[in-house]
């Protein structure tokens, strides 16, 4: 049941051995898998342990957050602090870069219940003098509640018999209590008896002991039964609840099986593996060791010199010729785009950057196409241009267009033959016994190099492409460049 | 001794093979190391700071009746897919915010969808295990058309059309990924290695577009040759489930988003993680990640409800952008860069810009 006495409360954690206990009613079955499925490393648990972590350092009694006893007027309000203590906690102690991440924060790990406004249902922190109190660890979501309507109909029935104002039922409780009466009319009687039990325990306690308690219980079922329009923070991620359900980690074996075959999804005790499988481990780790590999350094500059070429045509950086659609409501940038008049320097510029910028424009491509045709070596891109149509056709039709080009473009006879070394040659041959979509993989590669390394550089020198370059609209971007990156400063040091 | 080993020749072949495995593993470590001259943020060091980004909400879809599992962005650069947990998929027109199509599914979480390359196809699937795709047409109910193409043993939880619209790439519980024909059904490749669920899937920016990279549960993120079926590189670094994975725009990286509360950047020519995107005060897994067209954004969505938006090269976060109300648990930037998507728990789908 989800209730605690004293002695509960004094143990810091909820004991392992009630583990089925508490989340059910005596003579139920034993639910889902749920508290089998969250072991120690999903990533549910993950998260609590992070937040326990915080939290435990925010209890911390002289390092942590102030936590008083509070006079007010005719009573006393024990164990509390304020949201502005709290804040000024976190910016102090964590690292967080302002009080809205602060907030944030404070907000995330009050909707799970670890410490909670003492007269609100709704869990989050307000950085003002509002009062917050802890949840004892005994009703952390780490201890895998599972908590059952039934429990939650005890607890209703609990606060009813308890005439206080501070107990009273808010309008969504009395409407949740209505409908559990309904569900569970049939047993109600038992679960009336409980809460009569329950709520004789908790009059014998101390007042102030109550106080705390009862709001303990109360921020409790905020976490699992929250308030209408308050997010459920103990909601599975429906991909990781599949995972966790899956056969071989079931409920029963994780109390039978020794610890090494614990249901672990993750393998941090990785299982015995099998012969041919080290061996298959054993290759791949030779290969990787083979693998030639550049430095860190190398691979920095490569990412660096990519932001910088492409820096400009980056909207979150810089803007173009037309504003940004989602910003300006005016889709004029892609109207823009799709005539095939006046297009921009800035785009034309882009063509120069690779082969496949260049192929990936439409107006590009046309150009390109112009000039090979001017060259009489046009045969090359549609060769390749071939080969990737390939690739996209659906499988019925694979195989009679493999044959297609291999007549038009490889066969001894072909109408428009292509250059290929003797390697891809051969192997393109060989591939054709049993034509697929891959089949001419090899020998389009060595096309596309071809191209790259001669057509196209040729096509970036020619008098074609200037003109084009300077025929076409020019509008400078540099000055629309969101303040961010000063290019004289980025030149002085680039070497 | 000779007893011993003849008792149990198998166990003694383990022990020497594990050995040999470990060995391995140190002199890789060795080698890895040797490639660290210096860091990603050291070379970076010259680049400006990037002190002030204006990203805001621009958008918001609102439709969804339940929680926001995926979405895509249209080749157009204004439509959008995205499917939900009530079962449904909207297509909608994400500049006017107007729902085009709402498709009932069969199965009531649709945990992935995907436009395809010629705007005229989507693909979902989830919890049925299955992927189907409907034509989209105005004139018509687009349930009509619709057409199962394959099926996993597990849920379907991630999947892409590779530059065309004949063949999808699916990734599963089943802990594989596999290849199939739209037109017939057919398996094409699949493509086992991972160890546990599979959660994403991304395609290389090559001009071939032969390749694919994938992260799964097994922590493990593990690039593909679609030809083969055969994984031709693997990265580990995670301590929990790699949630997403995508290429950075240059083809060479890979960034990934993970439950640990981390982001990070494996290159594929240097053969291991160069950058780690995470802080102290960030806690909540990463769902979701993509690159701005540079390379030097790379926007992330976390259980936190936030995005945080991180200078990939600089390794540090630029901003954070608050605004969804429960966990982001899909983002996209658009393809023309122009934008950015972001789907979440709280049923709404934002624009960002």
């Amino acid at each position: 049941m989800v209730t605690m006495n004293s002695e509960k409360a004094a143990t810091k954690r909820k004991p392992e051995s009630n583990n089925g206990g508490c989340t059910k009613l005596n003579n139920e079955e034993p639910v889902n898998l749920q508290s089998a499925g969250t072991t120690e490393e999903s990533p549910n648990h993950l998260l609590y342990k992070k937040m326990e972590k915080i939290v435990e350092k925010m209890q911390d009694e002289t390092t942590g957050v102030p936590v008083r006893t509070v006079k007010s007027f005719m009573s006393k309000i024990p164990s509390v602090f304020t949201g502005s203590d709290l804040i000024m906690w976190m910016m102090k102690n964590l690292d967080v870069e302002d009080q809205q991440e602060a907030l944030h924060l404070a907000h995330l790990i009050a909707s799970h219940g670890y410490f909670f406004p003492i007269d609100d249902h709704m869990l989050t922190v307000k950085n003002d003098s509002t009062f917050y109190r802890f949840q004892t660890p005994y009703f952390w979501p780490s201890n895998c509640w599972e908590p059952e309507n039934t429990d939650y109909a005890v607890y209703l029935c609990k606060r009813t018999m308890q005439n206080k104002t501070r107990l009273e039922l808010a309008d969504y409780e009395a409407e949740n209590l209505a409908r559990l009466q309904k569900m569970f009319s049939r047993k109600w009687e038992f679960i009336f008896m409980q809460a009569e039990a329950q709520s004789k325990v908790d009059k014998k306690r101390d007042k102030l002991e109550r106080k705390v308690l009862d709001s303990q219980e109360r921020a409790f079922w905020d976490v699992h039964r929250p308030m209408p329009g308050c997010v459920n923070t103990t909601e599975i991620d429906i991909k990781k609840a599949c995972q966790m359900n899956k056969p071989i980690h079931g409920v029963k074996q994780s109390n039978m099986a020794p610890p090494k075959i614990s249901p672990s999804t993750s393998g941090l005790v990785p299982p015995k593996k099998s012969v041919e499988q080290l061996k298959k481990q054993i290759i791949m780790l030779k290969i990787r060791i083979d693998r030639r590999n550049i430095k860190i350094s190398k691979a920095a500059e490569s990412f660096v010199a990519y932001y910088e070429q492409y820096l400009e045509y980056d909207s979150f950086f810089a803007a173009s010729e037309c504003p940004n659609p989602w910003i300006s409501d005016s889709p004029d940038l892609w109207e823009q785009e799709k005539l095939a008049k006046d297009i921009s320097a800035r785009r034309v510029k882009r063509w120069a950057f690779s082969l496949k910028e260049l192929l990936q424009d439409p107006v590009g491509r046309e150009h390109f196409v112009k000039f090979l045709d001017k060259e009489f070596s046009g045969e090359n891109l549609r060769f390749w241009e071939a080969v990737q149509d390939l690739k996209a056709l659906p499988q019925s039709q694979v195989q009679s267009k493999a044959v297609e080009i291999w007549t038009e473009f490889l066969a001894p006879d072909a109408g428009c033959p292509i250059n290929v070394d003797s390697r891809s040659s051969e192997l393109t041959k060989k591939n054709m016994e049993v034509p697929d979509r891959w089949g001419f993989d090899c020998a389009a590669n060595h096309v596309y190099h071809l191209m790259k390394s001669d057509s196209y550089s040729r096509y970036l020198r020619s008098e074609m492409y200037k003109e084009f370059l300077n025929g076409s609209k020019k509008k400078t971007s540099v000055k629309g460049i969101r303040s961010i990156v000063s290019f004289s400063a980025r030149k002085d040091n680039v070497i | 001794m000779e007893n011993e080993s003849k008792d149990c020749p198998v166990l003694d072949t383990i022990e020497s093979l594990t050995k040999e495995a470990e060995s391995l593993k140190k002199k890789l470590e060795d080698e890895r190391l040797k490639l660290n001259d210096v860091t990603l943020a050291t070379v970076a060091e010259r680049l400006d700071i990037i002190n002030y980004m204006n990203i805001k909400p621009r958008r918001t879809l609102k439709g969804h009746q339940a929680k926001v599992l995926c979405s895509d962005w249209s080749p157009d650069k204004r439509h959008i897919v995205s499917s939900s947990q009530d079962g449904k998929m909207i297509i909608w027109d994400a500049f006017t915010t107007n729902k085009e199509h709402a498709v009932t599914m069969p199965t009531t979480w649709v945990m992935a969808c995907a436009y395809a390359p010629s705007g005229n196809l989507v693909a979902c699937g989830g919890l049925d295990n299955k992927v189907t795709v409907y034509p989209l047409s105005l004139d018509e109910d687009v349930t009509l058309k619709k057409k199962t193409v394959g099926t996993h043993t597990s849920y379907m939880s991630c999947c892409l059309f590779p530059n065309s619209d004949q063949q999808i790439l699916t990734g599963s519980g089943d802990s594989t990924c596999a290849l199939w024909d739209v037109e017939s059904g057919q398996l094409l490749q699949s493509f086992h290695g991972h160890s546990a669920d599979v959660m994403a899937i991304d395609l290389a920016p090559s001009e071939t577009g032969n390749t694919f990279v994938s992260g799964s549960c097994d922590k493990m993120v593990l690039i593909w040759d679609m030809r083969s079926g055969q994984c031709v590189q693997s990265f580990e670094g995670h301590e929990s489930d790699v949630n997403s994975v995508k290429f950075h725009p240059s083809g060479d990286a890979v960034a990934t988003g993970s439950d640990d509360a981390t982001c990070r950047l494996f290159d594929l020519r240097a053969d291991k993680e160069i950058a780690i995107y995470s802080k102290e005060s960030i806690i909540f897994g990463a769902n979701s990640v993509d690159f701005s067209v540079s390379g030097r954004l790379l926007f992330a969505g976390y259980n936190d409800y936030t995005v945080n938006v991180w200078d990939t090269l600089k390794c540090v976060r630029v901003c954070l952008l608050y605004g969804h109300e429960n966990r982001v648990s899909c983002l996209q930037v658009s393809p023309d860069g122009t934008a950015l998507s972001t789907g979440s728990w709280d049923y709404t789908l934002r624009v960002w810009a």
